[in-house]
Order: C-alpha cells, then sequence, then structure tokens
C-alpha cells in the first residue's frame, strides 16, 4: 500500500520536476513552469505574474496558453510557438523568435488549464483591448462582453467608465453594467436598470428584458420590463419600415435609372424603343470589357466604365435612329417593332460575340460592406451608392435639359416640330443628339446595374417592361414623373412583399399600373398644352 | 355555300381557301401512304403542319385587331396560352391514374406539392364541353374585362400596346407560381389520350391536323364575314379616324370591344388546338416575345388582308424551323433583320409586294 502510494505520488510530480523552463529571465522561468505544473491556485498566480512583465508579447502568449498554440520543448526548456504541420509541429521560440525545426508531439508539453483560468485569460485580453488606445478596438471588446457578459469582465468595466472619452464607448459600456444590474438581487436596483437600457436595440437587451418580464418575482419589475419591452419592439418595428423604404428606394433608383433615358426618347421624341433594354445591357458588358483591360483595379475601371458606357451606348443609339427610326417618325407602332427587331439583333450579337452565359463583373471595395446605424438597421453600401448614383444621373440629366443649349432646342421641338423647325433649330440634328442622350443615360445604367445583378444577354429583357410601366405611370414628356412613378412603384413594390411575396408583389404592381392608366392615360403629370393633344 | 359567301371579292381568301383544301386532301393522302413510299409523311410533319396552321389562326385573330382596328395587341400570345391551359387542363384530368403517382384525382403537380384536393377551378375540366368552353371563356372574358376598361378610358396607340404587353408579362409571373395550381415553371405535361384517342398514335395526330384545318377556315371565314359587314366597315373607320367615327355617331368602344373579344376567343381556340399537338404548355408561352413574334408574322404577310396574316404565320414558321435547325444561332438575327426590313421596307408585307408587282 504504502509503495504504491509513494509510486503514484511520483507519478504526479514527475512531469512537473522534469518540466524545466529557461528562457534567460529566472521571473518567467518561474511563471511558466508554474503554468505547466498541477497546482491551478499556482497557476492562477503565474498567470498575473506573466501579465505584469513587461514584455510587448506577453498578452500574445496568454492568448497562445489559451488556444494552445504555445507550448514547451521538454528536452530544449524552451517556450516555443507551435504550428501544425503534417503530423509534426513546427517549432519556433517564443521570445527569440527562432525556427527550431520540426518536432513529435510527444516532445512538446501543453500548458495545462480549466475553465477557471480560460475566465480569467478572457478578462485579461479584455482588459487589454478595454485598454487599447483605439476606441474601435474598446468598443469591439465592449462589445464582446455584452454578447457574453461575465461578472468578473463586467467588473473590468467599472472603473475605466470614469476615464472612457469616446461617447459611443462609453454608451456601451453603461449599457454593458444596465444589463448587469437587470440581475441584481435588489429591487429597486433592478427598476433604475430598466430604465437604463430602455430604448436600446440590442438584442441582449431584449432576450435580458423578455427574462424578466417573465420571470421577475416583483410584479412592478414585471410590468416596467414588458413596458420597456414593448418601446423596444416599437423602435425597432420603426427600424424595420425604414430598412424597407430603404430598400425600397434602391429599387426605385434602379427602375428610374432604367426608365429615364426611356423617359427622353419615348417621353420627348415619342419614339418607342424597345432596343432600350439592351441598351442597358449594352452598358453593362461596356463594363465588364474595362474590367478585362485593367485588372486589379475594379474602382478606377468602374469609375472610367461611366463616360466609356455612355459613349457606346449613346452612339449605337445615334445609329439606330440615324440608320431605322427617322424613316419611321410619326408611326410610332413601326417603330416599336423595328427596335424590338434592333432589340433582338443586339442581344444575340452579345451572346455570338462574347458568351451566352453570364458574365463576372467585380464590385470594387468600397461597393460592399455596409452602414452600421444601430443594432437593428445597417444600410449596405451598394444601395446606398445606387440611390445616390440615381439622384447624380438626374440632376445632370435635368440640368443639361433645362439649362443648355441643347436641352432648350430638345424641349422646342418636343412641344412643336413645325414650329421650331421654323424658328431655326436643326430638328433631324436635334432629334439624333436627343435619342443619343437617352440611349447614353441607358448605357450610365447599364454600369450600375452591373453592380447589382447578373450580367448577361437577357438582362435588358428584364427591365424592359418595367421601366415602360414607370414612364408611362409617371407621364409621358415629364423627368419629375419618371422620377416619382420610379421610386413610388419601387417603395410600394417592396412594401409589399412582406406580406404578398416578390412576384406577387410584383405581379400587383403591373395590375396596379395597367388600372392607373385607365383612370388617368396620360400618368401621375400629365404634359400639358395643346401639343400634348393628338 | 353559305359559308363561302364572305369570300366573295376576295382573291387572296379564294386561293388561301383552295389551298388550305388541297393541303388537308394532299396530307390526308400522303400520311396514309405505306412507309416505304417516297412521299408518305411522318406523323412529325403531319403535327409541325398542324401545329403552323394554329399558328395562322392566330395570326389572323391578331391581324382582325390590328390590321382592322388598328390596334396593335403585345399580348395576343397570353389568350392564346389561357385556352392552352383551358385545353391542357382537360388532357391532365384524362390521365387519370396513369400519372407517375397513379393518383386517380389529381395531376402529378398537385400530388408533388403535397395538395389532397382538386381546387375549385379545376372542377369540371374533366368534361371535354366544359373545356372547350373555358377555351373561348376564359380568353374571351379577359379580353372583355380588360377592354371594358382601356377602350372606355380612350387608352390608345402605344399606351395600349404597352399594357397590353403588361398584362401578358403579369400572367406569366403569375402562372409560374406554383400556388397558382397550373403545374408553375414545368407547366401541364405528359398528356396521354383526347377523346379517348392515344395522343401517340397517328391516326390523332392526323385528326388533329385536319381539325386545326377547319377551324382555321371556320375563323378565317368568320373574320372575313366581319371585316366585309357593315361591323367591319366602323371597325376600318375607327382605325384610320377614331374622333370623327366618334363624333358621327358610332360607340367606338362597343365596336373596339367586340371586335377585340372576339378576336381573343378565335386565339384562345388557337391555342387549345395548339397544345394537345405540342403536347405542353407552360409559363414561357406568356412570353412578350412570343406575343411580339405574332406582331411580326402579321407584318411579313400584309396587315389587313387576313390571308397575309396566313401566309406571314406559316412562312416565318417555316423559316424559323429551317434556320434554328441549320444554324441555330442565327435565328434571332434573322427574325431581328426581319422586323427592322419589312418595317421599313415593306409596309405592307408580302402581299402588298405582290400586290404592287400585279398593278405595275
Amino acid at each position: 500500500m504504502k509503495r504504491l502510494l509513494i509510486a503514484l505520488l511520483l507519478l504526479f510530480t514527475l512531469p512537473a520536476l522534469g518540466a524545466k523552463v529557461e528562457t534567460g529571465d529566472p521571473d518567467l522561468d518561474r511563471a511558466f513552469e508554474a503554468l505547466l505544473g498541477s497546482d491551478f491556485a499556482a497557476k492562477q498566480a503565474a498567470l498575473q505574474q506573466l501579465v505584469a512583465n513587461e514584455r510587448p508579447e506577453r498578452f500574445q502568449w496568454v492568448e497562445g496558453i489559451l488556444d494552445g498554440r504555445l507550448r514547451v520543448l521538454k528536452k530544449e526548456k524552451r517556450v516555443v510557438w507551435v504550428e501544425k504541420d503534417g503530423r509534426q509541429f513546427k517549432a519556433t521560440d517564443a521570445l527569440t523568435a527562432q525556427v527550431l525545426g520540426e518536432f513529435k508531439k510527444r516532445k512538446l508539453k501543453k500548458f495545462r488549464i480549466n475553465n477557471s483560468l480560460r475566465r480569467t485569460i478572457r478578462s485579461i485580453l479584455a482588459a487589454r483591448d478595454l485598454d487599447s488606445p483605439d476606441p474601435r478596438a474598446r468598443r469591439k471588446a465592449v462589445e464582446a462582453i455584452l454578447e457574453n457578459p461575465s461578472p468578473d469582465q463586467i467588473a473590468l468595466l467599472q472603473p475605466r467608465i470614469e476615464k472612457e472619452t469616446d461617447p459611443a464607448v462609453l454608451d456601451a459600456m453603461q449599457l454593458v453594467m444596465a444589463l448587469a444590474k437587470l440581475q441584481s438581487p435588489d429591487e429597486p436596483e433592478r427598476l433604475k436598470a430598466i430604465k437604463g437600457v430602455s430604448g436600446s436595440l440590442e438584442p441582449a437587451v431584449r432576450q435580458a428584458l423578455v427574462r424578466l418580464a417573465e420571470n421577475d418575482p416583483s410584479p412592478s419589475v414585471q410590468k416596467s420590463a414588458a413596458t420597456a419591452l414593448r418601446k423596444i419592439e416599437d423602435r425597432v418595428r420603426v427600424m424595420g419600415q425604414i430598412e424597407t423604404l430603404f430598400f425600397g428606394l434602391s429599387l426605385g433608383s434602379v427602375l428610374v435609372l432604367a426608365a429615364i433615358g426611356l423617359a427622353i426618347t419615348f417621353g420627348v421624341m415619342g419614339v418607342i424603343n424597345m432596343a432600350h433594354g439592351e441598351l442597358i445591357m449594352l452598358g453593362a458588358y461596356t463594363t465588364y470589357l474595362i474590367q478585362q483591360l485593367m485588372p486589379g483595379l475594379p474602382g478606377v475601371s468602374l469609375l472610367l466604365s461611366i463616360p466609356a458606357a455612355f459613349l457606346v451606348s449613346g452612339s449605337v443609339g445615334i445609329a439606330i435612329e440615324r440608320g431605322i427610326i427617322r424613316f419611321l417618325y410619326g408611326r410610332p407602332l413601326e417603330t416599336l417593332l423595328a427596335t424590338f427587331g434592333v432589340s433582338l439583333i443586339l442581344q444575340q450579337l452579345v451572346r455570338t460575340v462574347i458568351s451566352p452565359q453570364n458574365v463576372p463583373v467585380s464590385n470594387p471595395e468600397f461597393m460592399s460592406g455596409q452602414l452600421f446605424i444601430n443594432s437593428a438597421l445597417s444600410l449596405t453600401y451598394n444601395r446606398l451608392y445606387i440611390i445616390l448614383f440615381c439622384m447624380l444621373v438626374f440632376v445632370g440629366l435635368f440640368l443639361v435639359l433645362k439649362r443648355t443649349r441643347l436641352g432648350l432646342e430638345v424641349r422646342a421641338v418636343a412641344q412643336n416640330r413645325g414650329m421650331a423647325r421654323a424658328m431655326g433649330v436643326r430638328a433631324a440634328r436635334v432629334d439624333a443628339l436627343t435619342f443619343g442622350l437617352g440611349s447614353g443615360i441607358a448605357g450610365v445604367a447599364g454600369v450600375a446595374l452591373s453592380q447589382l445583378t447578373n450580367v448577361g444577354p437577357n438582362l435588358g429583357q428584364q427591365y424592359i417592361v418595367d421601366s415602360f410601366m414607370v414612364v408611362v405611370f409617371g407621364g409621358v414628356g415629364n423627368l419629375w414623373g419618371t422620377l416619382v412613378g420610379g421610386l413610388g412603384l419601387g417603395i410600394a413594390n417592396k412594401f409589399m412583399e412582406p406580406w404578398a411575396g416578390a412576384v406577387m408583389a410584383k405581379i400587383l404592381i403591373l395590375v396596379f399600373v395597367i388600372l392607373f392608366i385607365q383612370k388617368r392615360p396620360r400618368g401621375l403629370f400629365p404634359q400639358k398644352g395643346r401639343a400634348a393633344e393628338d | 355555300m353559305f359559308l363561302l359567301r364572305p369570300l366573295k371579292g376576295d382573291r387572296g381568301g379564294q386561293i388561301f381557301v383552295a389551298l388550305l383544301v388541297a393541303l388537308v386532301i394532299a396530307v390526308t393522302v400522303m400520311a396514309n401512304l405505306p412507309q416505304e413510299n417516297p412521299l408518305h409523311l411522318s406523323s412529325y410533319t403531319v403535327t409541325l403542319l398542324g401545329k403552323y396552321l394554329t399558328y395562322a389562326l392566330l395570326a389572323v385573330a391578331l391581324d382582325l385587331v390590328w390590321g382592322y382596328l388598328g390596334i396593335l395587341s403585345l399580348g395576343h400570345a397570353a389568350f392564346f396560352a389561357l385556352g392552352g391551359y383551358a385545353m391542357g387542363m382537360y388532357l391532365m384530368r384524362q390521365i387519370g391514374d396513369r400519372g407517375v403517382y397513379g393518383n386517380p384525382e389529381l395531376p402529378d403537380f398537385m400530388v408533388f406539392l403535397n395538395w389532397h384536393e382538386l381546387p375549385w377551378y379545376w372542377q369540371g375540366f374533366d368534361q371535354f364541353w366544359f373545356a372547350m368552353l373555358m377555351v373561348m371563356l376564359v380568353p374571351g372574358l379577359l379580353a372583355f374585362v380588360f377592354g371594358w376598361f382601356a377602350f372606355r378610358s380612350r387608352v390608345t396607340g402605344v399606351y395600349l400596346s404597352i399594357i397590353t404587353q403588361a398584362l401578358t408579362y403579369a400572367l406569366m409571373l403569375a402562372f409560374f407560381r406554383n400556388e397558382m395550381g397550373f403545374g408553375g415553371n414545368n407547366g401541364l405535361t405528359d398528356f396521354k389520350d383526347i377523346l379517348g384517342f392515344s395522343l401517340q398514335s397517328d391516326a390523332t395526330r392526323l385528326g388533329l391536323f385536319i381539325a386545326s384545318a377547319v377551324v382555321l377556315l371556320l375563323g378565317y371565314l368568320a373574320c372575313r364575314a366581319i371585316v366585309a359587314s357593315r361591323l367591319g366597315r366602323v371597325a376600318v373607320a375607327i382605325r384610320d379616324a377614331e374622333s370623327r367615327a366618334r363624333f358621327v355617331g358610332y360607340r367606338v368602344e362597343l365596336f373596339k370591344l367586340a371586335i377585340f373579344t372576339f378576336s381573343a376567343v378565335l386565339a384562345g381556340i388557337a391555342g387549345a388546338l395548339y397544345v394537345p399537338q405540342v403536347g405542353i404548355i407552360n409559363p414561357s408561352e406568356f412570353q412578350p416575345l412570343n406575343s411580339i413574334e405574332v406582331v411580326v408574322w402579321v407584318a411579313v404577310g400584309g396587315r389587313a388582308t387576313l390571308y397575309g396574316a396566313v401566309l406571314g404565320a406559316v412562312g416565318v414558321n417555316y423559316a424559323k424551323t429551317w434556320l434554328t435547325g441549320v444554324l441555330p444561332d442565327a435565328w434571332l438575327f434573322a427574325l431581328g433583320a426581319l422586323f427592322v426590313l419589312v418595317t421599313l421596307f415593306l409596309p405592307r408585307g408580302v402581299v402588298g409586294l405582290l400586290r404592287r408587282e400585279k398593278e405595275q
């Protein structure tokens, strides 16, 4: 019996005795040796000792102990970073960064930790982040605590709240503290804490309040938690509405972009251009080709694509006008058929020359990611840029039509062709330029669409019915009508989607526009004046 | 002979009717020749010809409203497809328990979607007479309601064209939905027999061809009768000067409504004859492109002649069959060029070209 005990004792103490560490710094040696040992109380103390050390790598070591990447080479008595490489481990000295070669697993000793040590390590790391000079890092640390609150980490916050200077970080810290106090055994403390968190949109707050509202022993706390919860839910609902509005605006902007070129050719010139969708498609393909020419520069090539697409689609548009449409003025139905033929030819041209499949168009960095507003609402950058871009194009076009010589002539020809010609406006030239302008805008719309949807030969077809709907709904010959019509239809579509489904919402919009045309055949903003009558 | 009276004074029509009768006789004889005879017509060709004839009927229906009434409908294929769906529903019910799942009541796709009973709008479609009634009633009703709104509020010209296109687009989106109960994406297919005759047999196929020819003939005569009557003359007046016709005292919207609805019914019948011959009906028939293709058939053949529409439908579709076989990529180029060239150089179509030759 006695022998057995001695043997057992030897068995337990031997590894501890065998694992010596030699780093050159006796304090470090002692701390690492204690961490290798089996006394967990000593390990806690050793951890603190390690952190108290002045070396810059100390937090990395602690992290390495947590995830097992920091080990000790038994024979060489060195603390090393290990990296698994097939069956072996590649070891690098943790102090000198010297590469020591590959070792078998049994040559390496791991630092054994338990849950309590893990918690301590996490707190140490959280404290490091909370003391970081970068407010973003501090905020991230607070958010990590918010997601996974534990008493010792919350205790870390207390002294730091007073020192905090960044308002966003301070808000987040106070939220965590309030959240902690929600669990306090003291009833007035809980009531106060509920007041503190009211209006916060964090999911953690909502969960805590739900728990209080259901299980709290005190009815007054229950009631006040329920009220706070209702307030939060109202706010979340409002945020949801704002998000839907945003989606609607971005869809509406796409519609406006697709339709605004049509508003010029159809609205101002009275020409039904069924190839409009294909001019959009050409713009998208221009983006693709320019990206192919400038690999690795998606941002620059996207910006370059805008004028390029304008020129490509615009010149194709002028060619269509000069080659076909000018022979068909005054015969709108024939124009419709002929331009439809052009659209088929352009589609097939892209299929034959480039590819019948969709082509990949990459998004530049600034288009991805999202703008964080609060926990219940964040707006994606690509949609945001589309809305901005649409407004820019609209304003630009508006200025061209209202402030330039060309715009004046375009409006004159649209209002009264004969009179304009009598005043010396060269109507044929104006027709060609107007058509080129409208087509060029379609190309620019294609650049925008290339960032949102698949670029393929059928891209144009998807938008042609929609863009006609927008123009007809808004009122022919009126840019404002197109803007209001497009945004209105986009928003209506997105608000209907949750209860009707995406396809059904679209069908309902189409039916609505069909019925609307019956009531107001000239759209929302009809053109006034004698010339508007047939 | 009473039936043929509308052909008086319609030389083109007389030639067309004669050719159609000759075609039916020739096809019947040739299809019944023994296989090894070089003049034997395969049932594939018979069905192909039958398909062309249903297209021709659709083109005649469109020519009636476009050529004589001035309404360019970009949604006529929708009426065609609706008639086709009504026929397809009858054919689905005829499958009975021979489907993959063997359910005697429900079509396969409903079993697949875990439906337990037949939706109300599928009731009655096991009866041929009911299905045929619906073939005419559904497109007719849709055209009536649509026209009622559109013509009364005087939506004309390109606006009307665009909203007819929106109509067929909306229907396409709707029929793509599985919840609609029309087979969603796949549509209705796997038909077995019609009125007890197997759809695979040569005799049934010949029968369907002959039925298509007879219906085309009757449809042509009916349109011709309308065109030659007072109603037709009012229609032409509306086409050429709508306001003047209204000021003279005609209720323009009622004339338009009557002819538009009749045309939609004809298109529906054409669709009903089309579906058993091709063996499938799916939502892509509602595609806006299909409707526009019909317009080009009529434009190529020659507007406002009726027989020109037949000529255009058969000619363009023959070219399509041939070209998609030889050079699949070239078909859209050819179709596109056809649109452009015909509108620019042949405003009255092939028929106009022939007439001009004769006049010179």
